[in-house]
């Protein structure tokens, strides 16, 4: 089956090109002679680098998303954000404590929101980001942690929150607390430490280092195999 | 959505499913029976890619001549560098450093950290976004043997029993030694591990694991490493000063032919510059935006085998160039994401590869090699799907994990492969995913030791750039495990060694002037030029029109 390719006018910053209907942004930039530097990464949708905003034909509205995500539509005018120039506290992990006062001293605007929830709306990720941003307020940083967890920091919140919030930096410290204070430690993972550190299996580990391949191979074939 | 031509298959799928519903339920993973040693052989040999005939080359050039490596390898090889060694003057330095770190995924980054613990200066340059990497995509899990049942004995049985025994022992011995303390030191930074209520990791198995060692985050396990260690890098300004947007296209000797350095091109301004380093780290990643044997690919833009070029054009030995890892599960519908890695955590999660009828037929987590190979011996023998453009897949069975372990375990499991194929009308909940095997990892690279060290001195390697750690076939979740363990060895031991003292000679780039030598001998095209850099996709016609000469520098 031959698929018959249909082209599209798109704006690249304002200039027309025809492109193959069906293309990324990405795609389409490429299509029409762009070899990208910047604001171009993964291309899959998990790296965040490649925010844009774009406008749609007959629409006033200007709409932000990942460029190796979006379709292109027929119109559409496209802009890509090289990069987003944040502000990015900086803190020693080790000294903070996982509650709201972390937030007011490192992340004022945070309490700015005025819950309009553009942030929201502007998240390629779908992410419920001002519910985020009210968590931190409340002092929620599990809550926060949770909500942001699919966060990319492509910048799009940022970019448009009327408050000046940097909710995605704010989100990975939320992360981070939650990961290093109030998640509980594992049990296991601490008695296998001690394990390695009293040297538990560094005689078998030498011996495997060197047991001729047939003698392995039968050790491995053997092995018994207990997943779930 | 998928076109109304598939309709028949996939009804055939639903019509299996209940039979193989009960299969799962009475035998867990052990829905099909495992290859034994030769019939793994077998279908290697007769299926897999990198066994084919023309899939290999001998290599003229360099520390390896007259192996046979990968076509695509031999290419940037045997190619010359993007300008000539007498365009640089070296007395003029631009920047100095104790260690320079090349490349910012999670081995750069960690290589970063550790060495900051140090007194020493680190100059970590990335040639896109700080963290944007391969390891930013990576889905599925980070391997370590911390269970009561398990430990690093039978870890270290499945990494080299699934490299086929060529790994280098001393490295796995690290690998799965390191494995315990790198979760620790990652979770004391802060990435969120999947637990249960008590604490305990949830683990999952992984193809080719003996036990369920697969620790995640979600299934972002990439990114929640990734982006925490980003954020603590950005915490440790007055340690490690970063350069974006430049990458290195050239290391740098002394006179004693101790690693000294590179050249370093500043993508937008297009100039140079010259850093003189005590140490050099490459933690440049593979080459997956090679395409080998013209395959898709899961690899990030950047993947272009940078280092590898400059490691081996300096001298640095390389291991296992002739073995390539094709992820068994790439996907091939919809168009706008061929090649997007299907995690194999979606396996993990019970799902089953089945062919257009809707039967099982091969056991769903063989090693990788072993899975793709069965894949494509499906589709050539006909029991594919082929995709309005041409390509061929087999289905991915993802509904029926939510048979097994109830409604809600997609998108609490698999949040980003949901909502990647929900941007496109599929939803994996309700019908299968069509996959085909996809360029995946570099399973090679330089020659390193223990300590991350290559036989140059000075220059050491970690992550998808070194080789000997997985032999010729990596399993998942342990590269994710060798980028922080490999990382973190490259950072301090390097740091170690700018403490005992480093004294540099006179800066050189006569290894680079040696190697036009022999290039010139070979009678290649004056326009085959690496390291690549960057990848190029504009179609001819357009490139037939850019007459600048801004493109030239890239193989395609």
């Amino acid at each position: 089956m031959e698929i018959k390719v249909e082209m599209i006018d798109v704006y690249i910053g304002g200039e027309l090109f025809q492109v193959p209907k069906g293309s990324t942004i990405i795609m389409a930039m490429e299509y029409a002679g762009f070899q990208l530097k910047k604001g171009i990464g993964c291309r899959e949708g998990y790296c965040g680098a490649c925010a844009t905003v774009y406008r749609e034909k007959g629409d006033y509205k200007l709409k932000g998303g990942l460029a190796c995500q979006t379709v292109v539509t027929d119109g559409m005018t496209i802009a890509m954000i090289p990069f987003v120039p944040a502000e990015k506290p900086l803190y020693n992990l080790n000294d903070l404590t996982p509650d709201v006062g972390t937030f007011t001293k490192l992340f004022p605007s945070v309490f700015r929101c005025v819950s309009c929830n553009t942030c929201t709306k502007a998240c390629p990720q779908d992410i419920e980001v001002m519910d985020y941003v009210q968590a931190l307020i409340r002092g929620d940083i599990a809550r926060a942690a949770d909500i942001s967890f699919d966060c990319i920091r492509c910048g799009l919140c940022a970019l448009r929150c009327p408050a000046e919030i940097v909710q995605y930096n704010a989100g990975i410290l939320a992360r981070r607390l939650y990961g290093k204070y109030l998640a509980k430690n594992s049990p296991e993972l601490d008695e296998r430490l001690k394990e390695l550190e009293e040297g538990k299996f560094d005689k078998e580990i030498e011996e495997l280092k060197k047991m001729p391949d047939d003698k392995l191979s039968e050790k491995y074939y053997s092995r018994e195999i207990k997943i779930s | 959505m998928y076109p109304e031509y598939m309709n028949e298959s996939i009804k055939k799928v639903e019509q299996t499913r209940p039979q193989r519903l009960e299969l799962a339920k009475k035998h867990g993973k052990n829905v099909f029976p495992g290859m034994g040693e030769q019939e793994r052989a077998d279908i290697l040999a007769k299926f897999h890619p990198d066994y084919k005939d023309d899939a290999l080359r001998e290599l003229r050039i360099g520390p390896n001549k007259g192996d046979k490596i990968i076509n695509e390898v031999v290419d940037v090889m045997e190619s010359y560098p993007r300008d000539y060694p007498e365009t640089f003057d070296l007395n003029k330095v631009d920047m100095e450093t104790d260690i320079l770190i090349i490349g910012a995924g999670s081995a750069g980054l960690s290589a970063a950290i550790e060495a900051s613990e140090s007194d020493a200066e680190v100059l970590l340059i990335t040639k896109l976004r700080l963290g944007d990497s391969n390891s930013m995509m990576a889905q599925g899990g980070i391997q370590a043997a911390d269970q009561a049942d398990d430990n690093p004995i039978l870890h270290y049985l499945d990494v080299i029993g699934g490299g086929h025994f060529d790994n280098k022992p001393e490295l796995v011995d690290a690998l799965v030694m390191d494995a315990a303390p790198s979760i620790k030191w990652l979770e004391e930074m802060g990435v969120m591990f999947d637990k249960n209520e008590d604490g305990s990791m949830m683990v999952k198995s992984g193809g080719g694991t003996c036990r369920n060692r697969m620790h995640s985050t979600r299934d972002y396990t990439g990114a929640g490493i990734c982006r925490v260690l980003r954020d603590e890098v950005y915490n440790r300004p007055e340690k490690i000063k970063c350069i974006e947007y430049s990458a290195a296209t050239e290391l740098i000797l002394d006179e004693k032919g101790q690693c000294a350095g590179a050249i370093i091109y500043h993508l937008e301004s297009k100039q140079y510059s010259i850093v003189k380093a005590k140490t050099v780290i490459i933690a440049t990643g593979g080459f997956g935006r090679l395409h080998v044997r013209g395959f898709e690919t899961t690899n990030h833009y950047g993947a272009t085998a940078d280092g590898l070029v400059m490691g081996y054009r300096a001298g640095a030995k390389m291991m296992f160039m002739d073995s390539v890892q094709y992820h068994p599960t790439g996907a091939v519908f919809p168009e706008q994401i061929v090649g997007f890695l299907c995690t194999e955590k979606i396996r993990g999660l019970g799902a089953q590869p089945v062919n257009k009828d809707g039967e099982l037929f091969v056991y769903p987590l063989e090693p990788r090699d072993i899975e793709a190979s069965a894949f494509i011996k499906e589709c050539e023998s006909n029991m594919g799907i082929t995709t309005p453009s041409g390509l061929k897949g087999i289905w991915l069975d993802s509904p029926l994990i939510e048979e097994l372990s109830g409604e809600g375990t997609i998108e609490k499991n698999l949040p980003a492969m949901l909502r990647q194929f929900q941007r496109f009308d599929i939803d994996i909940r309700k019908y299968p995913m069509l996959v085909f095997p996809t360029l995946h990892y570099q399973n090679g690279g330089l020659e390193i030791e223990a300590n991350a060290e290559t036989t140059i001195p000075g220059l050491y390697v970690a992550g998808e750039a070194s080789g000997g750690i997985h032999g010729r076939n990596r399993l998942m979740g342990n590269s994710q495990l060798d980028i922080i363990v490999f990382g973190r060895r490259a950072g301090r031991n390097a740091a170690a060694k700018v403490k005992e003292g480093i004294k540099l000679g006179k800066l050189s780039l006569q290894h680079v002037t040696d190697y036009i030598k022999e290039v010139d001998g070979l009678e290649i095209d004056k326009k085959h030029i690496s390291p690549i850099v960057l990848p190029d996709y504009i179609p001819d016609h357009v490139k037939a029109k850019q007459l600048s000469s801004e493109f030239q520098g890239t193989l395609f």
